[in-house]
């Protein structure tokens, strides 16, 4: 098991966001966290990796992860695309690439832009141009494309498809498609839960800060709760 | 561009243009002593102030992080030269030991500054940083009592001078023809120490550190995603930035004798974030050429105001003071105006005040 959480609680003040979540992701998986706004979602992932304080356990490779700082977990193979992109505005394409590579030491730093390039053609017409011009969802290629460049086992992204049109939410979802299918395991928050369901292996229901439903991804698709919930058909 | 100046190309004219301002920094003493002595202090100082100005653009240009109390670290460096080596407590200790002591003694108290402020950005920092200042100030202004550690408001005297065995730095000298006073070997010292400066904030901008510094100023949370510490990297801009102020407070305390809690007030500090802002944030030569100007230019009003109203009305109207501040103060706006990004901007924040036009 690649990541193992096990009663994650977060509390902003007297408010319990997160409510004793248990959630697992295997190697090879991609496995998506669904709900509604307010959920609590993206505090649960901000907690897994530290940025928020946290009760219960998260292990993560076999390894508890308590205690350990955020900043660590890029060099055991742990990365974040933080909601909102997270790009360096003011820096290029190109050394926001570089900067995704600061937790490696070796020297083909070089080829896995131009790897990275392959994958993502519109970032190498815009390599020199400042991440802050780029529409919103080139940023959120680049995000991806800067997570990928410390070659992470597991990835948490959160919500790629916030604030994007419709083409470029699909277009964002092939490309989640090919980093799983690159062999990288994939923890994914979403909103839009019809695509990430049709994504994913395995998905969690979240709801109030507590998980409602979990299952395979399709049989989740097929639920009649998750249907009149999240896909938008009202009950019969 | 036009090809004298395509510098890529012809590596032969940089090192040429190298060879043409190190020639004139070297000759430049004797030809503003002709002039008169003060004007050698004067560019000691304004030596001292560039120092000054490379630390803090560690701090506000490299990490982004707004220090308005930065002359606390002049004044601890000044403070621990002077005691170290004074007639207040009878210690006189060598120069060659104390610097590295004021330095790690800043260094120090750049963390004491950093460590409580690690969560606060912009304003709120800022307003911190102001009040640490301030905190230093009237430290020093009152621990006179109950043990005199200061000396209060009178400041320390009689500080000894830079010497190395017979060699002091206050003396003058005849050598080969030509006489060096206090000042001039203060000047070549500075020099010195400014070049080493120089060349060790042009490593660290293009040093791994320098790249996370640079997160760290754009976004810490996408940084510390990245494997960047971000919180040991604020600390380390706090204490590299406050180690080259020590220096300088050092060197400060030994060329002028005397110091006295006066000389750290908070304008000062606004003046040296003046020179990073006015030079260029981030850009080292642009953070230079903002302190030379901002040390030279009210110097050289203070030398013209008076003559020339006397030329142009008969008598003196305004006191040289005054318009001194007037045009100073109209200058900076005007760069403000015209030049947001600073004098020589650095390349990020060009980018940043740029048009949306010009940046696609």
């Amino acid at each position: 098991m690649l990541l193992e959480v096990r009663g994650l609680e977060v509390h902003y003040g007297g408010i319990r966001a997160v409510k004793g979540v248990d959630l697992e992701v295997h190697a090879g998986e991609l496995v998506c966290l669904i709900g509604a706004n307010g959920a609590g979602k993206t505090s649960a992932l901000r907690a897994i990796c530290g940025l928020h304080a946290r009760g219960g356990s998260v292990r993560y490779a076999g390894e508890p992860l308590e205690g350990r700082p955020v900043f660590e977990l890029p060099r055991r193979g742990l990365v974040m695309v933080p909601e909102g992109r997270g790009v360096f505005p003011q820096l290029t394409v190109e050394e926001n690439l570089a900067m995704g590579a600061f937790a490696r030491t070796d020297a083909d730093v070089g080829a896995d832009i131009a790897l990275r390039y392959q994958a993502f053609p519109r970032l190498r017409e815009r390599r020199h141009q400042t991440a802050g011009t780029l529409s919103g969802g080139e940023q959120q290629m680049l995000a991806i494309a800067r997570a990928l460049m410390s070659r992470p086992k597991l990835l948490l992204l959160d919500e790629p498809s916030m604030g994007l049109a419709p083409l470029m939410v699909a277009k964002i979802f092939d490309i989640v498609r090919e980093v799983a299918a690159q062999g990288v395991t994939i923890l994914l928050v979403e909103q839009n839960a019809r695509l990430a369901l049709e994504l994913a292996d395995r998905g969690y229901v979240m709801e109030s800060g507590a998980i409602t439903l979990s299952g395979e991804a399709k049989a989740l698709l097929a639920d009649r709760k998750v249907r009149e919930a999240y896909l938008g058909e009202g009950a019969g | 561009m036009h090809p004298l100046f395509d510098t890529k190309n012809s590596p032969r004219l940089v090192w040429a243009g190298v060879a043409v301002v190190a020639l004139t920094l070297l000759v430049l003493p004797f030809a503003l002593a002709q002039i008169g002595t003060t004007w050698v202090r004067i560019t000691n100082y304004a030596i001292l102030y560039v120092l000054l100005a490379l630390g803090l653009n560690i701090v506000v240009g490299f990490a982004g992080l707004l220090d308005l109390g930065y002359i606390a670290f002049y004044a601890v460096g000044a403070y621990t030269y002077a005691l170290l080596a004074s007639p207040h407590f009878g210690l006189h200790l060598p120069f060659w030991a104390i610097l590295p002591i004021g330095a790690l003694v800043a260094a120090f108290f750049g963390v004491l500054l950093g460590a409580p402020t690690l969560k606060l950005r912009g304003d709120y920092l800022a307003i911190v940083t102001l009040g640490f200042g301030e905190i230093v100030r009237i430290f020093l202004n009152n621990l006179s009592r109950p043990v005199n550690l200061t000396n209060g408001p009178q400041g320390v005297t009689g500080i000894d001078p830079f010497s190395l065995g017979d060699f002091s730095f206050a003396r003058s000298e005849t050598f080969l023809g030509l006489t060096f006073s206090g000042p001039i070997k203060y000047y070549y010292l500075l020099l010195a120490v400014m070049v080493g400066i120089l060349a060790l904030n042009v490593r660290l901008q293009d040093s791994r550190i320098g790249r996370a510094w640079e997160a760290v100023r754009e976004d810490e949370t996408a940084a510390r995603a990245m494997g960047i510490n971000t919180t040991h990297m604020k600390l380390l801009a706090f204490a590299m930035g406050a180690t080259f102020g020590g220096v300088a407070g050092g060197m400060f305390s030994a060329i002028q004798g005397f110091i006295s809690p006066e000389s750290f007030i908070l304008v000062e500090s606004i003046l040296v974030v003046s020179m990073v802002v006015l030079g260029g944030m981030g850009n080292i030569w642009g953070v230079v050429l903002g302190a030379v100007l901002l040390s030279f230019v009210p110097e050289i009003l203070r030398w013209t105001v008076e003559p020339m109203q006397r030329a142009l009305f008969g008598h003196m109207l305004v006191e040289p003071e005054v318009i001194r501040m007037l045009i100073f103060g109209f200058a900076l706006v005007l760069i403000m105006l015209y030049r947001p990004a600073g004098l020589l901007p650095s390349a990020v924040r060009k980018r940043e005040l740029a048009r949306d036009d010009d940046a696609a």
